[in-house]
């Protein structure tokens, strides 16, 4: 069991690795002038010259890339014009355009992002699997009905339209906006509420669906019969019996959701104006910000691997057969 | 019965049972319909089944699949989803009625007095839990006591069922047994409860034969000591000589032949018997050609008239007045033996058996 | 060897006076699926462990023994759809255990395989016409003209409606799709069919109907079959030779009847003992039976020595560490054990 969480824990680090060579790779290959851009528009030679060596852009690219690891690991240090910018480990790039390092940008925008994000599952997961459940439980009635024929509707929305929706006619929601959830949890929750209510909405849907099909496809099962046959209450059949096996293939499309959402929640952080991930991605694309979006991208890959990871290690608690050694 | 140590062989000679009719019947199914509305048309799954099991005896239920076996029996257990299969007729058990009985009457009365084994432990186990946890699950449905004392009896139990080391064996996952050790815990957990009935659907089917050997050892042994009824559902003749002391074969959803086994499977006298009887191969003697049932069973959607088996009966010429295709026969004594019943018009079964089907069996 | 062998039309090398199929110490490992990262060292799942078979022309050699003893893998072999990872197979005498996918096509013909589940092994979205035909076709057996007559005529030889060609799978019963199986095996016409299961999936009343087909097929066009089955009353009814199988092993061989009379190895006897016999209520006195013990071993970790000796009853000092040989210890039969001797009384239940 622990050999193999290591196991995992282990080839997660080489796929990150990987992913952070391959994407310096994809920006700094790229045939473009990433110092004329950060420059602007009115810009001098020796400015290109000075913006270029604090990138380090004039250093092979082999050696670039020790540098940018390096950065990750110890810190480093970027001077432009004679000033001299700390940028602590774990560096991951320094933003001209907003002046601060990326790390810093990143931490700023991650929370915000993670807390939509997770909020927003926990709504989706609530409805999602109990609408499933209890329509699989009474498949074929007009209940079931009922509910497949909501999750079609709702699907058939698309998903900015409907956070346009609750942004224009849900008033009486509170104001949104972001406030950590360490200074007043109250006002984060409030906050955050319309952007929970879209993600959560809207993923429900699919996540009744699949809840159903995993749910009938186990109540099905030879066990579940053997569980009635045994004298316990039919809620206990359903909810012990069936629901464990019927959650499994639901948390791995979970898993992969919530790493795309992660990365991608751009619609909801606009409409609802929370300055996340994708927002802080947004603008550096319009404004070329090279090392913002390069951070961005391993801060993707890496929330893709540890997700995978989780979904992986929570499967051993779901299913002993996984479970090696 | 535990000692699972290499090098020692286990001899057993089995002797077979004298009949002891007269018994009172502790499972009593009165005129059973079992039919699932589709939308391809009505299966009528069973129709019309009658049987009687008393304490302390086996009744084997045979039949080709889809002859109603398992839907019959599920039915004793109330096991049927109400919204998808209707269901009439009687089915008592120790004296209460079945057929009608509420879902929660119906959840303390299964498991308890009555229990089920399944054809295949490896999917009819959950494959999440362990197996002690299983089988503790099954006493504390029925049985106030805490985790402690229902560990113990499930320990108790699997020791019991002949599964070694029960101590360790008991916190691990059925992924980890064997498959004639995982149908030995599916054992455990239904006599968990001392049931006075015990159904078993095809419990040896998926096992190879010197592990169905050891299970059907098992079964005939727990049986003398618990002295319940006991329905064993196989479609194979041999298991059922091994294990029963009555037979009920049946075809197409109802019981074409009842009676003490050694009768049944000594002189049956349904076409439909003998046609099985023809179509196994011995294992001794000089092999001999085997005459099959020619056809197959038919669609419970559309169940022939009259006699179900006339489309493949060699012996309907021998009916006059086209009964066999008009008139359903009942299930009647067709002999002097007032013990065995059978359900077919054909005159004097016993002597065409003993001059035209005897002789050429395998 | 290739001096002997004289080539034929067909592109079917043989060697005159050899046995039709020959297997010599095959073996066949599988990887074990990974134990992780970091596990010790390679495991491997000794599925076929040194197997010796020979089948005649026109022969039945029946294979039985208990589920995970390397019946289906034998048979994937002798219809090389697997490579061996050692030993040889050889057809007409001549080897083609690792013979190139291009110099076995002309043997695929000959060599015919048909399957346990009649409702896996044909394509759902075929009709019973094209799945025949496009067996004709692919070993070029007949002109595309005369396809549809030959794909009827194959259909009546199995007991099919001719007429039925264009029907889809799911149209069919089991029994009748078994039938299409081995209509679609003898559309090759082959020397040899490996038949795995090809009757346990079925009922009893259809077992009989199917296995009496193949019964005439063997008689009237003289092919010979490996036949594999768990049931050993169906084995015995078909086979005249019938070698039994333990763990990837081959441990007794020999002639029906004195297999079945007279099993010298333990194994053989506990085997026959355990098969429930309708005999006992027809007067016929009951049989002492051998009740084994425990389970098979795994075949990654087979025992040293006898791999049945964790069972056996009768295993001692040398069955540890002496692995027995199968050799002749009757006329044709063929025992591996240290202690081979026929049972005391019959292990079957005489009939009157
Ligand atoms: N839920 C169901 N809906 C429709 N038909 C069913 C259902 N359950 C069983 N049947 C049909 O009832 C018949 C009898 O099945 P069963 O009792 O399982 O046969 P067996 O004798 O093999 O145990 C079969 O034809 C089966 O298709
Ligand atoms: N492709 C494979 N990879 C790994 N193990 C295999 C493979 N095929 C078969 N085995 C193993 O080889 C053994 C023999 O299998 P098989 O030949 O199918 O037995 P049988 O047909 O006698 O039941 C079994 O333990 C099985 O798990
Ligand atoms: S009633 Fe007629 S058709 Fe039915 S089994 Fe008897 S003889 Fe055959
Ligand atoms: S060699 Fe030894 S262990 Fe193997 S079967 Fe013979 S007596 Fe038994
Ligand atoms: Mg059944
Ligand atoms: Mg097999």
């Amino acid at each position: 069991m622990l050999l193999y969480i290591l196991k995992r824990v282990l080839s997660a680090i080489s796929v990150v690795i990987v992913t952070l060579v391959a994407s310096f790779a994809l920006f700094f290959f790229a045939p473009t002038d990433p110092a004329g851009v950060i420059c602007g528009p009115r810009c001098t030679p020796e400015r290109v010259a000075d913006i270029e060596a604090s990138l380090g852009l004039d250093q092979p690219k082999a050696e670039q890339i020790l540098l940018y690891m390096k950065g990750i690991v110890v810190g480093r240090e970027y001077s432009t014009g004679g000033v001299v910018r700390e940028c602590a480990a774990p560096c991951l790039g320094y933003s001209y355009t907003l002046g601060q390092p990326v790390t810093k940008l990143i931490g700023a925008a991650l929370p915000v992002t993670v807390s939509i994000v997770l909020g927003g599952a926990v709504v989706y997961l609530l409805v999602g699997v109990l609408a499933g459940t209890i329509a699989a439980q009474v498949r074929g009635t007009s209940l079931d009905r009922f509910v497949v024929g909501t999750t079609l509707v709702v699907q058939a929305i698309p998903y900015f339209v409907f956070a346009l929706l609750i942004a224009l006619y849900a008033t009486f929601l509170p104001d949104s906006g972001y406030h950590p959830i360490t200074e007043n949890p109250f006002l984060w929750a409030s906050g955050l509420l319309a952007a929970w209510l879209t993600v959560g909405v809207t993923n429900a849907a699919s996540y009744t669906r699949y809840s159903r099909a995993s749910m009938i496809e186990a109540l099905g099962q030879d066990f579940v019969r053997t569980a009635t046959s045994k004298g316990i209450s039919r809620r206990r059949v359903v909810y012990r019996h069936g629901l464990r096996a019927g959650l499994t293939p639901v948390v791995t499309i979970f898993g992969i959701d919530l790493a795309f959402q992660l990365t991608g929640a751009i619609f909801t952080e606009s409409i609802f104006n929370l300055p996340g991930l994708g927002q802080l991605a947004l603008r550096a694309f319009g404004q070329y910000d090279l090392p913002v979006l390069m951070g961005g991208v391993l801060i993707g890959s890496v929330l893709l691997v540890v997700m995978n990871l989780v979904v992986d290690i929570v499967y051993t608690f779901l299913d002993p057969r996984v479970r090696l050694g | 019965m535990s000692d699972q140590t290499p090098g020692a062989p286990t001899t057993v000679s089995r002797v077979p049972r004298e009949s002891a009719a007269g018994e009172e019947a502790y499972l009593e199914v009165t005129d059973l319909q079992v039919q699932f509305p589709t939308a391809d048309g009505l299966v009528r799954a069973v129709q019309g089944l009658s049987y009687s099991v008393p304490l302390r005896r086996t009744l084997a239920i045979v039949g080709e699949s889809g002859s109603g076996k398992s839907v019959s029996s599920m039915a004793v257990l109330g096991l049927h989803d109400r919204r998808v299969a209707r269901i009439t007729g009687s089915i008592k058990v120790g004296g209460r009625e079945i057929v009608n009985m509420s879902d929660k009457d119906l959840e303390g009365f299964r498991g308890g007095d009555a229990a089920m084994i399944f054809q295949d432990p490896q999917s009819s186990l959950h494959p999440y839990f362990t197996v002690g946890d299983q089988i503790m699950e099954s006493y504390r449905a029925h049985n106030n006591v805490s985790k402690r004392a229902a560990k113990e009896r499930a320990i108790d139990m699997l020791n019991r069922v002949g599964i070694p080391n029960p101590k360790r064996r008991v916190d691990q996952y059925p992924h980890e047994f064997s498959g004639g050790m995982r149908q030995r815990a599916m054992i455990a957990m239904a006599l968990v409860n001392d049931p006075k009935l015990l159904i078993a659907d095809e419990p040896t089917t998926a096992l190879d034969v010197t592990v169905q050997a050891q299970i059907l050892d098992l079964i005939a042994d727990l049986q003398r000591d618990f002295g319940s009824a006991v329905v064993f559902i196989t479609h194979d003749l041999g298991v059922v000589a091994e294990i029963a002391d009555d037979i009920l074969v049946m075809y197409a959803g109802t019981a074409v032949e009842h009676g003490p086994v050694n009768k049944i499977l000594g002189e049956p006298l349904h076409p439909y018997a003998w046609g099985l009887l023809e179509s196994i191969p011995a294992l001794t003697g000089e092999p001999q050609p085997l005459h099959p049932i020619p056809g197959s069973p038919p669609s419970l959607l559309a169940v022939p008239s009259g006699c179900p088996f006339h489309p493949r009966c060699e012996f309907k010429d021998r009916v006059p007045d086209d009964w066999c295709t008009t008139l359903r026969p009942e299930l009647v004594p067709r002999t002097a033996d007032q013990g065995r019943t059978s359900r077919c018009h054909l005159k004097e079964p016993d002597k065409v058996f003993a001059t035209e089907v005897l002789p050429r069996l395998p | 060897m290739t001096a002997a062998t004289t080539p034929a039309k067909s592109g079917v090398r043989s060697v005159p006076g050899a046995p039709l199929l020959e297997l010599e110490n095959v073996k066949m490992h599988f990887k074990a699926k990974g134990e992780g990262l970091l596990a010790r060292k390679t495991q491997w799942v000794q599925a076929v462990d040194g197997v010796d078979l020979t089948v005649q022309p026109g022969e039945t050699l029946g294979l039985v023994g208990e589920s995970g003893c390397g019946k289906s893998t034998t048979a994937r072999l002798i219809t090389r759809l697997l490579e061996p990872t050692a030993g040889q197979i050889r057809y007409q005498g001549v080897d083609i255990a690792h013979m190139s996918e291009r110099k076995l096509r002309p043997y695929r013909r000959e060599i015919q395989l048909i399957f346990q589940d009649p409702y896996s092994s044909l394509n759902p979205r075929h009709t019973v016409g094209t799945i025949v035909g496009t067996a004709l076709r692919t070993h070029g057996m007949v002109a595309k003209s005369g396809e549809l007559s030959r794909v009827q005529e194959l259909l009546e030889v199995v007991g099919l409606n001719p007429e039925h060609y264009n029907r889809y799978p799911h149209e069919f019963s089991g029994g009748q799709r078994q039938r299409i199986g081995i209509a679609r095996a003898l559309a090759a016409r082959p020397k040899i069919i490996v038949a795995d299961e090809p009757v346990s999936a079925l009922d009893v009343s259809i077992q009989a109907q199917v296995m009496n087909l193949l019964e005439s097929l063997r008689k009237e066009l003289g092919i010979a079959f490996v036949f594999i089955a768990h049931d050993l009353g169906v084995v015995r009814h078909f086979c005249d030779r019938i070698a039994v199988m333990y763990l990837g092993r081959v441990v007794e061989e020999g002639p029906r009847d004195s297999l079945y009379e007279k099993p010298q190895h333990p194994y053989t006897q506990a085997l026959l003992s355990a098969v429930p016999d309708i005999g006992v209520v027809r007067g016929v006195p009951p049989k002492n039976r051998i009740r084994l013990v425990g389970d098979v071993p795994s075949p990654v970790d087979p025992p040293s020595g006898c791999r049945f000796r964790t069972r056996c009853w009768k295993a001692q000092d040398i069955c540890a560490t002496d692995d027995p040989a199968l050799i002749e210890r009757a006329p044709a039969q063929r025992v591996a054990c240290h202690f081979a001797e026929p049972p005391a009384e019959s292990i079957l239940a005489e009939t009157a």
